[in-house]
Order: C-alpha cells, then structure tokens, then sequence
C-alpha cells in the first residue's frame, strides 16, 4: 500500500510571516554567531565617532556637541545597514543567484524585504545601542530626555519611515548592475552631511535643511536631539510635533512606494527575465 | 624517437614589471568601465568634497566662517590628503576581496605564474590615481571657494615630491601587510580596511593634533608614519602655516623625511614577511577561492 504524505503549504498572511521570520532570521541570529561582528560592525562606527570627537575637542566645540557625534554615530548604523544591507542586497542577491529563487518562490518579495528589514533594524539596534553606551562611557555625554513617549514615538517613526525607504531603494538597486556598488558608496556622504550627523541640520539654510528631511533621519535625528539635549534646543530645525507629523507622512510614503514599486520590479523580471541575472 | 620537452620555461613567465602594467590595467577598467568618464568622473569627485564639506560644516558651527585660518587650512589639508591613505591603505585588500569574491578569479590568479603581491599592487594602482584626482579636486575647492592661502609659488616642491612618494610607498607597504590578512578572514573582509582607515584618521594628526589624544594614544600615532607623512606634506605645501600645526615642532623637515625614509624600509620588510605568512596561511586554510557573503 502506497504511503500518502500531505503536503500542507502556507498562503496568504501565514506565509507572509513565515517569510519574514524566515529571512530575519540570519539576520538576528546568524549574523550573531560570528564574533567577528563585534569588531567590525561596532568598532568601526566607534572610531569614527572618536574621530569626530575629537575634532570638536580639537576646535573647543561646547560639550553639547560632542553629545550630537555620540548620537549621530549611533544613528550612522541603522543609514549603513540601510544603504549596504537593505538598498543593496537584491543586488547582493541577484550576484548570489538568489534574486531568480526569491521571485519563483510563492512568497512576496516584499515579505523577504520586511524580514530583512526586521531583523537588520533588530541587529543595528543593538550596535548602535553599544555605540551609544560606549560613547557615553568614554565621553560622558549627559542626556535629559524631556519627554520619554515622544522620544519613543520619533525613534520608532524614524525607523519605518527609514526602513521603508530602504525597501524602495532596494527594487531601485535590481535595475544596477556593477554601478550599486558606486551608488550605494556615492549615498553615504551625502546623507551624513546634509542629514546633520554631527552638527544640527540648522546650520543650512531653511531650504537645504528641508529637502534634506526627504531622509527620514534628518528630522528624527533633529527632533531626538531636541529631546534629550534640551540646552540646545534653539538649534532644533522643526517643532518636535511638527516633525512627528511629517515622519508619518514619510512612513505612509515610504511603505507604499515600496510596495508599488516592487510589484512593477517582479512583474518585470517575470516578463524580461533579465533583472534577475547576473550580468558581471 | 625524439622526445618532447614539456617542462615549462622559466622565461616564459612574466615579469615583474610586465605584472604590474597588467594589473594596473585591469584595476583602471574595473574601476572605470562600469559608466561613462562623466559620471565616472562626477562620482570620483563628489563623495570627497561631500565629506569635507562635514568638516567644513563642523568648523563653520563653531569657529565661524574664517576659512584662511591656520587651524583650518591644517585640518583641510589633512583631510584631503587623508583620502590618499585610504586609498593605498584599503584597496589591495579590497582587491583581493573583488577578485575573490565577485569575480571568483583570485584562484586563477593564485596558479598563475606571476608574483601575487606585485600583482594586487597593479590592481590598486588605478584607484590610488583616482584617490589623487579627488585630492587634487578637493584642494582645488578649498582654494577657489573657500579662500584658502594656497599659493603655488610658494609650495617646496622637492619636499613636497620626495614626501609624497615615500608616503606612498609605505602605505602600499601597509596595504600589503592588511590584503594579506584579509585573505585569511572568512566573514565581513571588507570590513577590515574600513576600521584601519577609520582607526589610522584618529592616529594620524590628519584632522586634529595627536596632543589632543590621551598620552597613550599619541605613542600609538607617533609610532606610524602617516602622521610624519601629513606633517610633512602640510610643511611643503603651506610652508608658514604647516609648521603652527602642533605636530613635530621640534623637528627640522629633513629630520621628518629620514624618519619617513626610515619607516618606508622597515615596513617594506614587514610587508613581504607578513604577507608571505598570510598567503601560506590562506592556501593552507583553503581561503582563496572561498566566497563569504551571506
């Protein structure tokens, strides 16, 4: 007698949460079973930070300031991972031979991005809270955080708006080939500069500091500010509120464009098949 | 019956030199052929002036808009010749890294009859002379728009020459010493010329004096030669004001350059000792045809 294996198969939003604890997983814990992370994922940042540091000790910069290096380079690990291991990893992916496998599958694509972007927004969190404890350590930075919900609301709105972001620009990388590597390396200095890593976004003038809050991280790094380093509030670009709107703005935004634009990316590497392959 | 030799020549092998004008081209159209020499251009000058354009930020916040001051055109001068350092510093193992890892060609290049190190010299070469574009472009955007007391006529250009080949000399010499290690690291590779720019930058004097470090880091900065390289560089370049930098005072710039000459032999021993033991390492382990992203 023949044996008769059932073969169940999860549809609809089972597989869509099975997907995305499937792809963050590596992420969360594969990424963390390689000590190797410790150095380069932490240390890195950290020297960057001490390096800026010091160039505000080196210039007499008031000690607030300092407060904004220790923030803004803990912020700097949730733009790397969006840049390098969110907007470019179809494109990793695509190199692997992955990409052709993930549009086959009978998952969505943008179940694989929100696994990726879950379980990266879970790993950099804990860098940039290291960054930020080892700053504070070091550097003994004060914080008094004002308000501890809007602290909450700004972080966790900057986050989906940023990560949403990332989840656009990633069906944007598919159409790269050997130029996402430059693009993604070309975004880095620019964002860092014109989101005010280092130094409030005020210090440009209303206009650049406005089409600069397209990043997510310029207001939500703004408004953080405001709220935990409250002798400097003057140097806030937007009312604490008034940013809180425009991040949700930016989420809702961020998200659907993600959304659209993935579904234009898969129907297209259905139909072409070429976005998918590996062109060297 | 006559036998056929089949043992290969010694001759036929290429050069040294042949090795590297090859591999010089090849890293020249893997960094160039991806876009057209606009873009390709556009994007070789915007990522360095953008992240001046931070310093220049974070000095305008503080110290206001005096641009021709010592201290700035210092810490300008730095971080301009900085992007040098990075580049030789990074690239050989960046190199290994592509070769290894995208390309899946450093097996072939490990069996091929030349000699590996002078090989992933070449393929940095190219990426140093874009590196020289960005400074020269960045220097270029300090005196036109931000005024700063550059003044050709007045650069010493013989020590300005002999500083800058031994500089480079001895970061290829470290840039050796780092592609070697990264043949023998498994995960994140990349990330190991990344924390030796970002950790040199800190020792180095580039953007601010190593007095403003606790004591035991300044032994660590006096103890590289990048930071006798800048100093030297910021003396021929703005000889009156390269001297205020709080670097060295109390030394003569010959005395700097013999300390660079000194440090560009020693490492150039360590790179061929290092890299020799890292490269039997590698084969040993089965590192270099191994693929590491995940």
């Amino acid at each position: 007698m023949a044996l008769q294996t059932k073969v169940t198969r999860n549809s609809g939003v089972r597989l869509f949460l099975q997907t995305v604890i499937g792809r963050a997983y590596p992420r969360v814990i594969g990424s963390q079973r390689d000590p190797a992370w410790l150095f380069f994922d932490i240390f890195l940042p950290f020297l960057t930070m001490v390096g800026y540091v010091y160039i505000y000790r080196a210039l007499k910069a008031p000690e607030e300031y300092i407060g904004f290096v220790v923030l803004g380079s803990a912020m700097t690990a949730y733009w790397i991972n969006i840049l390098w291991s969110m907007s470019s990893q179809l494109f990793w992916e695509k190199e692997n031979g992955n990409l052709a496998l993930y549009v086959m599958s009978p998952t969505s694509l943008m179940a694989i991005l929100f696994g990726m972007a879950s379980g990266g927004l879970f790993s950099t969190t804990i860098r940039a809270l290291v960054i930020l404890v080892l700053g504070n350590l070091l550097f003994h930075v004060n914080y008094i955080i004002t308000s501890f919900w809007a602290l909450f609301l700004v972080f966790v709105l900057t986050m989906v708006a940023l990560y949403g972001l990332g989840m656009m620009l990633s069906s944007l990388f598919m159409l790269f080939n050997r130029e996402a590597f430059h693009f993604a390396n070309l975004l880095e200095a620019p964002v860092m500069l014109f989101s005010g890593f280092y130094f409030p976004v005020s210090a440009f003038n209303f206009w650049v500091a406005a089409a600069a809050s397209i990043i997510p991280l310029t207001l939500g790094m703004d408004a953080i500010r405001q709220l935990v380093f409250p002798s400097t509030a003057q140097l806030g670009f937007l009312p604490v509120k008034l940013e809180l709107i425009i991040l949700a703005i930016l989420s809702v935004v961020f998200l659907g464009g993600a959304f659209f634009s993935l579904r234009r990316m898969e129907r297209l590497a259905i139909k072409q098949g070429r976005i998918t392959d590996r062109l060297g | 019956m006559e036998t056929v030799k089949t043992t290969p020549t010694y001759e036929a092998k290429p050069g040294k030199l042949q090795t590297f004008r090859t591999s010089a081209w090849l890293g020249w159209m893997i960094e160039s052929n991806w876009t057209d020499p606009f873009i390709f251009a556009v994007y070789s000058i915007i990522r360095p002036i953008l992240t001046a354009a931070i310093l220049i930020v974070m000095y305008l916040v503080i110290r206001g808009g005096d641009f021709s001051s010592a201290d700035f055109v210092n810490l300008y001068i730095g971080n301009a010749f900085y992007i040098l350092v990075g580049a030789a510093i990074q690239r050989v193992s960046f190199g290994i890294i592509d070769d290894r890892e995208h390309y899946r060609t450093l097996k072939y290049i490990f069996i091929a009859p030349l000699q590996v190190p002078v090989y992933l010299i070449g393929r940095s070469v190219a990426s140093i002379l874009v590196s020289c574009f960005s400074v020269l472009f960045t220097l270029g955007f300090g005196i036109l728009f931000l005024k700063m007391p550059i003044v050709l006529a007045e650069v010493k250009w013989g020590l300005f020459v002999a500083a800058f080949f031994l500089g480079m000399a001895v970061m290829m010499c470290m840039g050796l010493i780092l592609g070697g290690w990264t043949l023998i690291i498994k995960n994140n590779p990349w990330s190991l010329g990344d924390s030796m720019g970002a950790g040199l930058l800190i020792f180095s004097g580039a953007v601010f004096p190593l007095s403003v470090l606790p004591t035991p880091l300044q032994w660590i900065g006096n103890a590289l030669p990048i930071s006798y390289w800048l100093a030297l560089i910021r003396r021929a370049l703005v000889p009156e004001i390269g001297r205020t930098y709080p670097m060295y005072t109390n030394l003569s710039d010959l005395q700097l350059l013999l300390i660079l000459l000194a440090f560009t032999l020693l490492y150039a021993v360590l790179a061929v000792v290092v890299y020799k033991r890292f490269d039997i390492i590698a084969r040993e382990r089965g590192n270099i045809d191994m693929v590491s992203n995940y």
